[in-house]
C-alpha cells in the first residue's frame, strides 16, 4: 500500500506530523513504518501535550531509587528492600468493553511492576462512573468490577484498597485506574536499558494475535457515536498466562542473565523494542518471522502493532538462551530469539528475508512531537453566601441519612468483596479503611497504600484541587500510622486541544507539584490519559493520586474502628465551616458553585507529623481523616466499624451546627485517645501549635449529637451499607 | 511431621499454605505438578488458586496432572489429603470426594469471613478440637457445592459432611449461606475421612493481625492429631 497524508491522518497523525516524518526520513514511510510512527507519536506513548508540564513535578527524594521514566517508580523501604509501584489508566478500553478493558488494565500495571523484578504484593484501583441513573452505568460498573477481580484474583495478588465515584461527567467516559505495588530487593531491580552489541533479543509469554491493534491510538482520541466499532482494538486478557509469566520471569531474574527487560504494553512490540534500544543508545534488529503468532498470515504491520497481552521482551547475555528457554518451557510459555542489538541506532525489521522497515530510533523518540498547548487560567470562584435560615430548617439526622447513603460516600463493600483482598496472607488492613496495609512478608514492616481523587474540587479550582488530592493521600497514610514516602499519579483529563481542559491539566499538575514538594512526597511514576471526552464534552479533571507509606512496626498500625468505651475523641485541625463544593452543598443544597476548601500545606504537614508522633508514642487508639462529607460522616464510619457509640459535645464556636458537621475544611483528623493521656497529648499538640478540639466520648451504643438528636448504630449501618448492593441487585 | 503442598500452574495459595504449615511445625515440601513421585508425607495439601486458569472447568485439568496419580494412590492407601478451595475443586474432579462445585449463586466472586460448623469430629482433622464453630475466610467464584439426592443421602449416612456455613453461634440457615451450596455444605470428607475438601481457607487465619486466628486452632490441633 502506498502511504499518503490521508492514510497518516487515518492513523491519528496530524498533517504536519506526517510532513515532519517524511522530512526526517527524507522519504515517504511504508505502511509498517507509518504504523510504528503512529504508535510512538500518539498522545498515550509520546506524552506530547503533557511532557512540558510533567517536567515541573518534584521527582527526587532521599527515598527515591527510581523516578519517572522507567516501567514504574521505586522507593527505598530500608533493610535492603524496595517498593516498586505505579498507577495507570485503562479508561477508553473499559468503556468500550468493561470486563476486558479493566482486566487488561490490571494485568498491564502488574506487568510494569514485575518487569522490574518485583513480586506484586498489592493492587489498588480508582474507578469512576457516570450518574447512577444513566442507562450504561450499572453494566459498566459490573463489568469493570468483574474484570478487575477476574484478573487480580487469578494472579493471587490482593486488592487492598480503592476508590469509586459517580458523576454525570463520566457518563460517556468512565475512568479505570489500576495501581500495583511490588516488593524487590534493592540490589535486584531490573531496568529497560539495553546494553552491549549482538545481544540476543528474546520474546517470551503469549503468542501475538490481531487483538489490540491501534489500542494506544484509540486511547488517544475522543469518543463519538461510532465508538462500538472500536471493540476490536480492546485487548483480551489471560491472567493465567500472566501468572505463569510472572513466575517464569522471577525465576529467570533470580540469576544474572538479563541485561534489560520491558513488557509489551501499549503499542506492543513497537514501543518495547524501541524503548530498550533508545535507552541504551543502540540499534535493534528483529526478524518478524520468528515472533510466535497466534493467527496465520499476520503482516509485519500487524505484528508490530498488536497489543496482545502477557508478553515480554528481554535482552539477554550471550550464551544464556538455553538456560532461559528451559525456565519458560517449564512454565509452558513461548520463548523465541527474535533479534539482536546492533550499533546501527536504527530499528530494522525483516520479514520473509526482506527488510520491511528501517527507522533511526532517535527520530521516533527524541524527535517525537512536543506541544506547548494553549491553556486558559482559571479563576477562584466566588464564595456562596448560605443563609442561616436555610441551614436552620434542616434536621441533622435527615441530612446525615442522605449523605451517608449518597453514592459517593456509602460503603463499597459490594465491590471489594469481589476482590480477593487476603491472598498472600499479609493483608493487615482490608479495603474500607483509610489505606490498605500489607506486611512486608516475613518482616515486622508494613506498607500502606491509598488512592484518591477529588474531581469536584479540581473542577471548581484546578490548582487547589491538585493540592488537595495530594494532601488527602498524605492524610490517608498518616491515619493508618504510615510515614508517607512517595506518590504515583494518573492524570485523567479531557482534550488537550481544548484550552479549558488543557488549563485544568496545567493547573492541577501545578497543584500536585506544589503539595508534593512541600510535603516531601515526590512523584515517582505515573501516566496521563487525555481525550476522556465524548464529542465536545470532557470529564471533570480527575487526577488520581496513589500514595505509599511505610509502617516500621506493623503492630503499631492504626485503624478507624472505635476501640474502647470512655475513650476521648479529638478533632485535629480547624473547622472553619467551608461548605462550598462539599458533598453537603451538592446533595442537600443542590449548589454546584463556589471554591473548594483551601489547602494550607503548612497545617497539613504539621498536623500530619504531629499525629504520627502521637501514634509512635502509642497514644492513638483509632484515627480517621475528615474529608468528603465532613465530621459527622467520619465519626459515623468510626462508630459503624467499631460497633460503638459516641456522645458528641460540639465545641462552642460561631459556626452554625450544620456547617460544623458537614463542612469539608482540609487538614483534619479524628483521633481516639485514652482520657489518662489527654495531658500528654495536649502538651505535644500545643508544642507543635496544632489546633485541636475535644469532640466527644465513646459510648456503648448510639450516636448522640445533641439533646434532640440520637442515631443508633443500626440506623447508621442501614444508611451507610445498603445503597450500592440495592442499586446493583 | 512431613507435609507436601502441590503447586499446579496457576496455584496461588501454595505459598500461604507453606507458611501456615511451617508455622505450626510441619516440615513442608513444595511439589511440582509435573513430578512423578510424592515425597514421603503425613499430609498432602492441594492449595487454592486458579490451576490451569480454571479453564475447561475448575480443577478439571489439574486433576489429570502427573503428580495426581501419586496423590490419588496416597489417598487410597489411607494418606491424609486436604484440598482447600481450588484444591477442593480438584478433589471433586478426581472423584476422591463426591459432588461438584458450581458457580456461586449470585454469580460473583466472594471474599469474606464466614463461620463454619464442624459436623464430625471422628477424624484426624477435627478430633479433639474444643470448638464447634470456627471463623474461616472464603475467597472463591465456584464454591456452590452440589450433589444428587442419592449422593446427599449417602454422604449424610456416612457422616461425610465436614463443615456447614453457619452464624457465629453455629446456627445453620440459608441466610448464612454465601454461595448457594446445597444444605450449606462448606466441606466434605471421603467415606474413610482421610480426604477432606473445603472451600474456606484456614491458612488465611493464622495470625491475630490477619482475618482472625481460628486457622491457628485448626492447624495446631491437626499436627497434634497426626503426631
Amino acid at each position: 500500500m502506498e502511504v499518503n497524508e490521508q492514510i497518516a491522518i487515518d492513523h491519528g497523525l496530524k498533517s504536519d506530523e506526517y510532513k515532519k516524518i517524511c522530512k526526517l526520513l527524507k522519504r515517504t514511510p511504508n505502511i509498517t513504518e507509518l504504523g510504528i510512527f503512529s504508535a510512538m507519536w500518539n498522545e498515550h506513548c509520546s506524552y506530547k501535550s503533557s511532557r512540558l508540564h510533567l517536567k515541573k513535578l518534584p521527582t527526587k527524594g532521599k527515598k527515591v531509587i527510581q523516578g519517572p521514566g522507567e516501567n514504574a517508580g521505586v522507593i527505598d523501604i530500608e533493610d535492603g528492600d524496595a517498593i516498586v509501584f505505579k498507577i495507570e489508566s485503562h479508561n477508553h478500553p473499559s468503556f468500550i468493553e468493561p470486563y476486558q478493558g479493566a482486566a487488561t488494565g490490571v494485568g498491564g500495571i502488574m506487568r510494569d511492576v514485575f518487569t522490574m523484578g518485583a513480586r506484586p504484593i498489592a493492587n489498588l484501583n480508582s474507578i469512576h462512573f457516570g450518574s447512577p441513573q444513566h442507562k450504561k452505568t450499572k453494566n459498566l460498573l459490573r463489568g469493570v468490577v468483574h474484570g478487575i477481580g477476574g484478573y487480580g484474583n487469578c494472579m493471587g495478588v490482593p486488592t487492598i484498597a480503592g476508590q469509586t465515584s459517580f458523576d454525570s461527567s463520566y457518563n460517556g467516559n468512565i475512568l479505570v485506574n489500576a495501581m500495583t505495588l511490588g516488593l524487590v530487593k534493592k540490589n535486584k531491580i531490573f531496568y529497560s536499558k539495553a546494553a552491549g552489541l549482538d545481544k540476543p533479543v528474546i520474546y517470551v509469554g503469549s503468542k501475538t494475535g490481531r487483538d489490540g491493534i491501534h489500542g494506544a491510538s484509540m486511547a488517544s482520541a475522543s469518543f463519538d457515536e461510532k465508538i462500538e466499532e472500536k471493540k476490536p482494538t480492546v485487548q483480551v486478557g489471560d491472567p493465567f498466562t500472566e501468572k505463569l509469566l510472572l513466575e517464569a520471569c522471577l525465576e529467570l531474574m533470580a540469576g544474572d542473565s538479563i541485561i534489560a527487560i520491558q513488557d509489551m504494553g501499549a503499542a506492543g512490540l513497537t514501543s518495547s523494542s524501541i524503548e530498550m534500544a533508545s535507552k541504551g543508545n543502540l540499534g535493534i534488529e528483529i526478524d518478524l518471522n520468528k515472533v510466535p503468532c497466534r493467527e496465520t498470515r499476520m503482516t509485519p504491520y500487524e505484528i508490530m502493532l498488536s497489543e496482545s497481552q502477557e508478553r515480554m521482551l528481554i535482552v539477554l547475555e550471550n550464551g544464556k538462551e538455553e538456560m532461559a528457554k528451559k525456565i519458560f518451557d517449564k512454565w509452558n510459555l513461548d520463548f523465541a530469539v527474535i533479534g539482536k542489538t546492533t550499533n546501527s541506532k536504527n530499528i530494522e525489521l525483516f520479514f520473509n528475508e526482506e527488510q520491511v522497515a528501517e527507522i533511526p530510533i532517535n527520530i521516533l523518540v527524541e524527535n517525537s512531537p512536543m506541544y506547548d498547548r494553549k491553556w486558559k487560567k482559571s479563576k477562584l470562584p466566588k464564595k456562596n453566601k448560605i443563609k442561616n435560615e436555610v441551614l436552620n430548617k434542616l434536621k441533622i439526622k435527615d441530612v446525615l441519612k442522605k449523605i451517608l447513603s449518597n453514592q459517593n460516600i456509602c460503603s463499597k463493600e459490594w465491590i471489594w468483596q469481589q476482590y480477593d483482598h487476603t491472598v498472600m496472607g499479609d493483608t493487615i488492613q482490608k479495603p474500607g479503611g483509610d489505606s490498605g496495609v500489607v506486611r512486608v512478608h516475613g518482616t515486622n514492616k508494613a506498607v500502606a497504600a491509598s488512592v484518591d481523587s477529588s474531581a469536584v474540587y479540581c473542577w471548581a479550582h484546578p490548582l487547589t484541587g491538585g493540592k488537595q488530592v495530594v494532601a488527602e493521600s498524605w492524610r490517608n497514610l498518616i491515619s493508618v500510622g504510615a510515614k508517607p514516602i512517595a506518590i504515583t499519579n494518573c492524570l485523567n483529563f479531557g482534550s488537550p486541544e481544548n484550552e479549558n481542559n488543557m488549563g485544568e491539566f496545567v493547573e492541577c499538575v501545578q497543584g500536585i507539584g506544589e503539595a508534593s514538594k512541600y510535603l516531601n512526597f515526590p512523584v515517582v511514576s505515573g501516566n496521563v490519559s487525555f481525550y476522556n471526552q465524548t464529542k465536545e464534552i470532557g470529564i471533570k479533571p480527575t487526577p488520581s493520586i496513589g500514595g505509599v507509606g511505610l509502617i516500621k512496626d506493623y503492630r503499631k498500625m492504626i485503624s478507624m474502628d472505635l476501640k474502647e468505651v470512655n475513650n476521648l475523641l479529638l478533632i485535629i485541625g480547624k473547622t472553619e465551616g467551608h461548605i462550598d463544593q462539599s458533598l453537603f452543598a451538592r446533595a442537600i443544597l443542590d449548589e454546584k458553585n463556589g471554591p473548594p476548601p483551601e489547602v494550607n500545606l503548612f497545617n497539613e504537614k504539621n498536623n500530619g507529623e504531629s499525629i504520627l508522633n502521637l501514634i509512635d508514642k502509642g497514644y492513638v487508639k483509632s484515627a480517621h481523616d475528615i474529608s468528603l462529607g465532613g465530621i459527622l460522616v467520619a465519626i459515623s464510619k468510626m462508630c459503624i466499624k467499631g460497633n460503638k457509640g459516641v456522645k458528641i459535645s460540639k465545641p462552642k464556636n460561631l459556626i452554625n451546627e450544620i456547617e460544623y458537621y458537614f463542612a469539608e475544611d482540609q487538614g483534619r483528623y479524628l483521633i481516639e485517645i485514652n482520657k489518662e493521656n489527654l495531658n500528654e497529648v495536649t502538651k505535644i499538640l500545643d508544642k507543635n501549635s496544632v489546633h485541636f478540639e475535644e469532640f466527644g466520648i465513646i459510648t456503648q451504643k448510639d450516636m448522640i449529637i445533641n439533646e434532640k438528636t440520637k442515631v443508633t448504630i443500626d440506623e447508621l449501618k442501614s444508611y451507610y451499607t445498603n445503597w450500592l448492593s440495592k442499586y446493583m441487585s | 511431621m512431613k507435609s507436601s503442598v502441590i503447586t499446579f500452574p496457576g496455584s496461588n495459595c501454595d505459598r500461604d499454605m507453606d507458611v501456615a504449615l511451617k508455622k505450626f511445625g510441619f516440615n513442608n515440601k513444595m511439589v511440582w505438578h509435573n513430578d512423578n513421585e510424592l515425597p514421603k508425607s503425613d499430609l498432602v495439601v492441594l492449595p487454592g488458586g486458579f490451576s490451569y486458569g480454571d479453564y475447561l472447568r475448575c480443577g478439571s485439568m489439574a486433576s489429570k496432572s502427573k503428580i495426581m496419580q501419586s496423590v490419588i494412590n496416597f489417598a487410597k492407601s489411607g494418606g491424609l489429603v486436604m484440598g482447600i478451595c481450588n484444591g477442593f475443586q480438584i478433589l471433586v474432579e478426581t472423584g476422591l470426594v463426591p459432588g461438584v462445585l458450581l458457580r456461586n449463586k449470585y454469580l460473583e466472586f466472594i471474599c469474606k469471613n464466614v463461620f463454619v460448623k464442624l459436623d464430625n469430629k471422628e477424624n484426624t482433622y477435627f478430633k479433639n478440637l474444643n470448638k464447634d464453630v470456627l471463623e474461616f475466610h472464603i475467597a472463591h467464584n465456584e464454591g456452590n457445592y452440589f450433589c444428587t439426592k442419592d449422593q446427599l443421602k449417602e454422604i449424610k449416612d456416612n457422616n461425610q459432611i465436614a463443615l456447614y456455613y453457619c452464624n457465629y453461634e453455629g446456627k445453620i440457615d440459608d441466610q448464612y449461606n454465601p454461595n448457594g451450596s446445597i444444605k450449606n455444605i462448606a466441606g466434605i470428607f471421603n467415606k474413610e475421612k482421610n480426604v477432606i475438601g473445603m472451600m474456606p481457607h484456614p491458612e488465611r487465619m493464622i495470625d491475630q493481625s490477619l482475618s482472625g486466628e481460628d486457622g491457628s486452632i485448626f492447624f495446631k490441633n491437626l499436627i497434634n492429631n497426626i503426631k
